[in-house]
């Protein structure tokens, strides 16, 4: 993955934007020993790896605001930073950038019951959010696997989803308001406790724009009652279309379940070996969750294991314990950490039309064979949000290029079947250079002028989303 | 002036905005005559028919904007399926003809009373073809559920009315229709009454998708709170809702009130209507506003949303006078600016001609980025222009 040469000239500034930043931070705020800019060198896409110029820990709007204005300044790049849980790649720096992280800015602002909201700073975790309202039985929805670590900022940058997102949507859906410094160090308000906007949606726009437009450090997020329980149905299928086939009969039926998560054979036989949840023998396996009171849970799961049994399932497994529920779990819960132990991997997150599934199944199970490298299919399918866990050896020379390769040749058929090439990673570096397979030159333009209005100078995360080529004239002005 | 511009494809509406030798004014069936119509050559959606694709198993339909929400509505039907935030037909209210299509649903970002449990117009468009003021055919999102991939240009043109560009086609999430529904009704003796009760409801663990004020004949008032479902999930929830909320006031069962909470057929007599986005708790303080400057004349209130949409509205005789009436209307925008929030002018002849705001002004930041975006979009600046200022 190509980044753009640093500026020489900026990087001769280093001592002197360093004693800038000093003049407006803690002391311990600014970090510039290069034994330390180390620790922000990569996010959780480690195989690009790149140290900061200089990174700094801002814990307030003000700092960040100065941060900025002395960055507009100089014209010293700006990668915003959450908690590096980004597995695209955004958070990547270049030996010239002043990596922003606002992981100081936990604090909650304020909880208000009433109107079901919360403000949080924006370094703040995402599972921390939902700790925050715990005890009145609050939770906050979205629900990414990262969630003990992401911080609210990066959720906010990627839109980021979750297993739970069928029924409670993502990050977009549950956000209502932001507080968000502006590139020359401009503090703006958009939205706030209220719904919707009344001038044009500038909060939509926000959400999902990977740091690219402002630093967002203030979050205003909508809170939900927690249900009264929830319990799963694991169903397991000796064949992917069977149970693609199934996932569409539970959606047309009219129950809607809050998680339907798929896992093809080789996932499961990984996450068995790894986490012995108790999975059986089979093709595809599918866990389907409601929630509810206990009658509710029961009616629903009743219903939904009815459209199973139509689909003749090898194994049909209603929880009836809490202690069953997570033994269900399990095996999913841990799959990345289970495809971890077996080989290093790469995890895509294209989606696609749900009707779609079969064919890409079995599509990828071909690029699986053209390439000589396993792949393990492991998603949510009721959204039709894939992540295909492509496993190589990163100490063999040209595995990890063969790797890209096929994961740009699988993102590439998603598109082709209608639908994306990211579902709630973010294009980040990873997807940049598949941009101009999903959108035409002009559907590009129109993003980049968007970056224009917020960020004339091209500062902010400038290497990210949009293919370097595309946006060379700007990042060069 | 020409006649109005009814483009059959893209082609023709790209075609058509490049030869436009001034400003346009654009509208899909002209139902919502809302803001300050532009001068200019009409242009249409309403000739971009159909519905393009429709896969109940994916929960998904694209159609083309002109497409009636009608013929929408029978499409879903047949696979019992609904667009769940259930737009509001705003021709009774308003007093207009004509067809409610889905670009206009889209372009003014229209949900119902169920947007406070599933979300807004907004939240359900999946991916959107328009031609911007440039003549520029663009797309952006896709048809599948989740999609992050590049900024989300979506939701900037939702609630864009035409300003950004002409929406020619619109990907749709929709949902199944439940199996049955019931309405709670919560006689209440006042407003703080009635929003302490749909936070409650809101608040309790029941899936509530409507909470709303009503007014009976005699004009009591009273809340009333929607749960949908399978018939023994409708049955627990609605005992257990009583139970929660009886402290509030006498509760019935009430047969289906909604279609009137989400097009309000009774506003259609009223001379001036606000539409009005607050924190629900703050819907009190410009309720206590509004008490103040029409003592002696009084207004409508209905709330939605729990308290967090109003509709404020008055009357020929609460109107007044035209300076009554522009006290009321600043006052409105001014204290929805200091609570956070919006007002908006929905229609009114007294004001209609009056060079006021007839949306909530914006702040000085947020004004100088729409402005920007807006140059980037329209660089003519032909596409209903002024339309939402």
């Amino acid at each position: 993955m190509e980044m753009p040469q640093p500026n020489s000239e900026i990087l001769l500034k280093k001592a002197k934007v360093a004693a800038a930043l000093r003049a407006v931070l803690p002391h311990d705020a600014v970090i510039d020993d290069p034994s330390e800019t180390r620790a922000y060198e990569c996010d959780a896409l480690t195989a690009y790896r790149c140290p900061p110029m200089i990174a700094v820990l801002p814990s307030t709007t003000q700092q960040v605001s100065d941060v900025l204005k002395i960055c507009h300044r100089e014209g010293v790049p700006v990668v915003p930073r959450g908690s590096g849980t980004s597995l695209a790649g955004g958070a990547l720096p270049t030996a010239d950038c002043v990596i922003l992280g606002v992981a100081k800015m936990s604090q909650v602002l304020e909880t208000d019951y009433e109107n079901r909201l919360i403000r949080v700073q924006s370094g703040r975790t995402n599972l921390s959010v939902s700790g925050a309202v715990e005890e009145e039985d609050f939770f906050y929805a979205p629900d990414p696997s990262s969630q003990l670590a992401c911080a609210i900022a990066g959720n906010i940058a990627m839109n980021s989803g979750g297993a739970h997102c069928l029924k409670y949507g993502v990050t977009t859906n549950n956000l209502l308001g932001v507080t968000m410094v502006m590139m020359d160090g401009e503090i703006v308000e958009i939205g706030g406790g209220h719904l919707d906007s009344s001038g044009l949606d500038i909060l939509g726009i926000i959400c999902g724009s990977e740091g690219q437009l402002g630093v967002v450090t203030e979050a205003t997020l909508r809170i939900l009652p927690k249900p009264e329980g929830a319990r799963p149905v694991m169903i397991a299928f000796d064949s992917n279309e069977v149970a693609g086939a199934c996932v569409a009969d539970i959606i047309k039926a009219g129950v809607l379940p809050v998680a339907i998560e798929f896992m093809d054979r080789p996932i499961i036989e990984i996450c068995e070996n790894f986490a012995k949840a108790g999975y059986p023998e089979c093709e595809a396996l599918l866990i389907v969750e409601v929630e509810g009171s206990e009658t509710e849970i029961q009616d629903q799961l009743d219903r939904i294991c009815t459209i199973a049994q139509k689909h003749n399932p090898v194994e049909l497994r209603q929880s009836q314990s809490d202690a069953e529920s997570a033994a269900i779990w399990l095996g999913r819960k841990s799959a990345f950490g289970a495809v971890g132990q077996v080989a290093d991997y790469m995890c895509l997150d294209g989606t696609i039309p749900v009707s779609a599934l079969p064919e890409v199944l079995r599509r990828i199970k071909e690029l699986s064979k053209h390439y000589g490298l396993r792949v393990g299919n492991v998603f949510h399918a009721g959204d039709g949000n894939m992540h295909p866990l492509i496993m190589f050896d990163a100490n063999k020379e040209g595995d990890l290029e063969l790797c890209e390769a096929m994961g740009a040749d699988v993102l590439r058929l998603c598109v082709e079947v209608g639908g994306c090439l990211t579902g709630e990673h973010g294009v980040g570096i990873e997807k940049r250079d598949l941009m101009e397979d999903q959108y035409s030159a002009s559907d590009l333009e129109i993003q980049m002028a968007v970056k224009d209005v917020f960020d004339p100078g091209w500062l902010l995360n400038p290497a990210k989303v949009f293919p370097l080529s595309v946006s060379e004239s700007r990042r060069a002005s | 002036m020409s006649a109005p511009l009814f483009p059959q494809d893209e082609a023709e509406l790209s075609a058509a905005i490049i030869d436009a030798a001034g400003p346009l004014q654009i509208l899909g069936g002209g139902t919502r005559t809302i803001g300050r119509i532009s001068e200019g050559q009409k242009l249409s959606t309403a000739q971009l028919k159909g519905i393009v694709l429709y896969e109940p198993g994916a929960l998904t339909l694209v159609a083309k904007t002109g497409t009636s929400i009608a013929d929408i509505v029978t499409a879903l039907a047949a696979e019992n399926q609904k667009l769940a935030f259930e737009p509001m037909d705003h021709r009774i209210m308003l007093g207009t003809e004509g067809t409610p299509t889905l670009g206009g649903v889209m372009a003014a970002n229209v949900s119902g009373p169920r947007r406070i449990q599933v979300g807004a117009a907004r939240d359900f468009a999946l991916g959107v073809s328009f031609v911007d003021g440039s003549g520029r055919f663009l797309k952006n999102g896709g048809r599948v559920m989740k999609n992050v991939t590049g900024y989300d240009l979506v939701k900037l043109m939702a609630g864009s009315w035409g300003t950004l560009g002409v929406l020619s086609e619109v990907a749709l999430k929709v949902l199944p229709v439940s199996e049955t529904q019931a309405t709670l009704k919560i006689h209440v003796s006042y407003w703080d009454h009635a929003v302490a009760c749909m936070s409650a409801a809101l608040g309790t663990p029941f899936d509530v998708s409507g909470a709303a004020t009503v007014r009976d004949a005699a004009g009591g008032l009273g809340v009333i709170i929607r749960v949908e479902g399978f018939e023994a999930s409708i049955r627990y929830r609605m005992t257990e809702l009583k139970a929660r909320l009886a402290k509030f006031g006498e509760t019935e069962e009430i047969s289906d009130p909604w279609a009137e909470v989400k097009d309000l057929p009774a506003w259609a007599p009223l001379d001036t209507v606000w539409k009005v986005s607050v924190r629900p708790t703050d819907a009190l303080n410009v309720i206590a506003m509004m008490k103040e400057l029409q003592k002696d004349y009084g207004f409508s209130c209905q709330l939605d949303w729990g308290g967090g949409l109003m509709w404020l509205g008055l009357d020929a005789k609460q109107a007044r006078d035209l300076p009554a009436c522009i006290q009321v209307h600043t006052a409105l925008q001014g204290a929805v600016a200091q609570l956070g929030g919006h007002a908006t002018l929905m229609k009114s002849d007294i004001l209609s001609e009056q060079d006021i705001p007839h949306f909530q002004p914006l702040s000085r930041p947020v004004e100088m980025i729409t402005q920007t975006l807006r140059g980037k979009f329209d660089p003519r600046g032909i596409l209903n222009p002024g339309r939402m200022n």
